[in-house]
């Protein structure tokens, strides 16, 4: 049992630290939900990508370093901790890509990868359907054979990042008659200013376009777009939702950034006397060491060769409630201040609010950790 | 790095987890809580000739060292099976003694405690009043504020704990001075430190105890013509409590391996209140026949809180956690 890197990594830690401390703007970029603050985030992937920090796991050949995760869970403490700027491109490399890297052609990773990485092509997911949210592989939206490809026709919605976004990607019906939902699925992925497609930003709470409706009538899709066999797209997708809940989606590295912050915040704003809020501060402290430890010890058993399954809801419950805990404290402590939609700590508090709702709301989630890890008997949703 | 049990670790924690079980240790508790220590002083030489206590005493004097991280694992077995006794006091006191480093002391009494021959109970600036199973430990030791460590004569009357298997004595203060000054503090803060890990660890054993019976119970009893634990409510919280217990894990690890005062109250902290939580589901969801002593699952259940709040509650374990930090740069 060990907690120390190796000196090499100590040195990769070093060098991302270095580079970070040059080039993190020394003020933040306005909201990615915004139109002006997409185009500066993909500027900043753009310089991530030039010095290769952008996807520093993937292979050399795409624009990464090759490393292990322990130096990528090493890389994202220093990026969160320097207050580098949020990910506009983290639905590609979260989701699409580690589908890629197991499902797709050569030609499809050369193709589209390197884009990805530079964040010249922005990805938006296209899960969630109007009546298909928890019950995704109830969805409708349907591929129609045609020559050379596939049309598209349907409706998606809660579309991540797909108001400013250039290409999505999702699952498709493409055998209506199959005998069961799950079947008769494809992954695909698609141009998002394709002819066809209608695009309707929808607004969250604070009113930023962080999501969109797809609206898609036969929009064409080449084969060479289409990841893995036809009607194999469930299984593909699957194993992209258990990245999205597992390792990859929230790096520790950024609660313990905001339990730095959050200290700081009780240093110049705490009230000694309110020993009810000290006591939240330090469940803060507490709570996101008790995430980087667990990382590190599903990491050290990624490394020795097992595989994260249903263990990774509870990554998913555990970081989603932390993170509304964590900012309602912040709140707390700003008193009146925190009332002010332009404060520090507003939109990462409305970021945090939808956690326990995506990436499989957390109901779901606990069914499963009670089902796969406890082994209760399967009950009716 | 590798932050995963090795290979050694987890074989021994297997094997004190097959001795215990193999060890009717509930009869024992109940046994203990009646004032028969006999039963319990039978589980306590076995877990001795595991090696268990050696490893809270140095090598000139029988011990194997101080290993944190293998005790922690032990304990959490310990906690599992609900053993009797002052068994983190003990180690705790063998932890002081090797630190003192008075080889006189040492020798008198660390061969002894670790053969598994003798037990100790202790009180330590910064712990509570009470010296846990005076009545049934061969020494008392106490440290006062100002330094003084001594091998107490008398222990005032007996107090029961809500714990029955607990019983808590007030030590009146004199006895034989067996050293006094720094060393003494600094030894008695490092075993205080220690005692709060292996309560820790006895706390994340006790909850996974409770969890696991209250999953085998779910399955099994049913309502409306169906397992109770096909119900939504029911699995829910189950899947809150594993989550609790799953979380505080990862973190007395890192407190066994840095013995760091922060790292070590986020660990009984977090271990504390998950057990705590454990245990109230536990008793929910077994319904009334859960709320009576005479099902076994009460012996955990009455554990959990006492040892939620022993050497360090959990108010204290945040101020720890917030003063470290707040020291930082």
């Amino acid at each position: 049992m060990d907690l120390n890197h190796a000196p090499h990594v100590e040195a990769f830690r070093a060098e991302a630290r270095d580079w970070l401390a040059a080039h993190v703007p020394a003020t933040p970029l306005p909201s990615l939900e915004t139109r002006e603050g997409f185009a500066a985030h993909r500027e900043w992937e753009a310089l991530l990508h030039s010095a290769r920090w952008a996807v520093v796991s993937w292979p050399e050949e795409y624009g990464g370093r090759g490393v292990d995760i322990e130096h990528w869970l090493v890389f994202e403490e220093e990026y969160w901790a320097a207050g580098a700027p949020g990910r506009v491109s983290q639905n590609g490399i979260n989701l699409l890509a580690p589908t890629l890297f197991d499902h797709a052609t050569d030609e499809q990773r050369a193709r589209v990868l390197p884009s990805m990485a530079s964040g010249e092509t922005i990805w938006a997911q296209a899960w969630s359907e109007p009546e298909s949210g928890s019950d995704l592989a109830s969805l409708k939206s349907r591929a129609v054979r045609t020559e050379g490809g596939w049309l598209l026709s349907g409706q998606k919605t809660w579309s991540s990042r797909a108001a400013f976004a250039d290409r999505a990607f999702g699952i498709f019906r493409t055998d209506p008659d199959a005998p069961k939902p799950h079947q008769g699925l494809t992954y695909l992925m698609f141009d998002l200013h394709a002819p066809g497609v209608t695009v309707r930003p929808i607004g969250r709470l604070d009113g930023k376009p962080a999501f969109a409706e797809l609206f898609l009538d036969e929009v064409f899709v080449p084969d060479a777009d289409v990841i893995g066999e036809p009607g194999q797209g469930w299984r593909i997708a699957m194993s992209t939702t258990g990245n999205e809940r597992g390792l990859t989606l929230r790096a520790p590295g950024r609660f313990l950034a905001a339990a730095d912050r959050l200290v700081d915040l009780w240093r110049s704003h705490g009230d000694p006397a309110d020993t009810a809020l000290r006591d939240r501060v330090a469940d803060a402290v507490v709570g996101a060491r008790a995430y980087q430890l667990f990382t590190w010890a599903n990491a050290s058993r990624f490394a020795s060769g097992e595989t994260i399954g249903a263990e990774s809801s509870l990554n998913k419950v555990f970081w989603s409630q932390y993170d509304i805990a964590l900012h309602e404290s912040a709140l707390d402590l700003l008193g009146p201040d925190a009332e002010l939609a332009d404060g520090e700590w507003a939109e990462p508090w409305i970021f945090s609010l939808a956690g326990p709702i995506y990436a499989g709301t957390n109901e779901i989630q606990r069914d499963i950790i009670a089902e796969r890890l406890l082994g209760l008997p399967k009950g009716r949703r | 790095m590798r932050f995963l049990p090795t290979e050694e670790q987890s074989d021994f924690a297997r094997t004190l987890h097959g001795l215990l079980a193999a060890s009717d240790v509930p009869a024992a508790v109940r046994a203990w809580g009646a004032g028969d220590h006999t039963p319990g002083r039978a589980v306590w030489a076995r877990l001795a000739d595991t090696g268990l206590f050696a490893l809270a005493a140095d090598e000139a004097h029988g011990g194997l060292g101080l290993m944190p991280p293998e005790l922690a694992g032990g304990f959490v077995e310990l906690g599992r099976a609900g053993v009797p006794g002052p068994v983190v006091e003990t180690a705790a006191a063998a932890v002081l003694l090797t630190r003192l480093g008075d080889e006189a002391l040492a020798k008198r009494f660390l061969p002894g405690l670790v053969a598994g021959e003798t037990s100790a109970t202790l009180t330590l600036p910064g712990g509570g009043p009470y010296a846990l199973d005076a009545d049934a430990a061969t020494h008392l030791f106490t440290v006062s504020p100002a330094g003084e460590l001594r091998l107490a004569s008398a222990a005032g009357p007996l107090r029961t704990s809500l714990d029955p298997a607990r019983r808590l004595a007030l030590p009146d203060g004199g006895g034989e001075l067996l050293a006094t000054g720094p060393a003494v503090t600094a030894a008695a803060r490092d075993a205080a430190h220690w005692a709060r890990l292996l309560t820790a660890a006895q706390c994340l054993g006790t909850g996974e105890a409770l969890l696991a019976r209250t999953v085998e119970y779910a399955k099994q009893r049913t309502q409306f013509g169906t397992a109770i634990g096909g119900f939504q409510a029911v699995k829910h919280r189950l899947a809150d409590t594993l989550l609790g217990l799953e979380f505080a894990r990862p973190l007395l690890w890192a407190a066994a391996l840095s013995l760091a005062p922060g790292e070590v109250a986020a660990a009984k902290l977090t271990a504390g209140e998950a057990a705590y939580a454990a245990a109230m589901t536990a008793l929910q969801l077994h319904g009334a026949v859960g709320y009576t002593e005479e099902l076994d699952l009460s012996l955990w259940l009455r554990k959990a809180r006492p040892l939620r709040d022993a050497w360090g509650s959990p108010s204290q374990c945040r101020a720890a956690v917030l003063q470290e930090r707040l020291r930082a740069p």
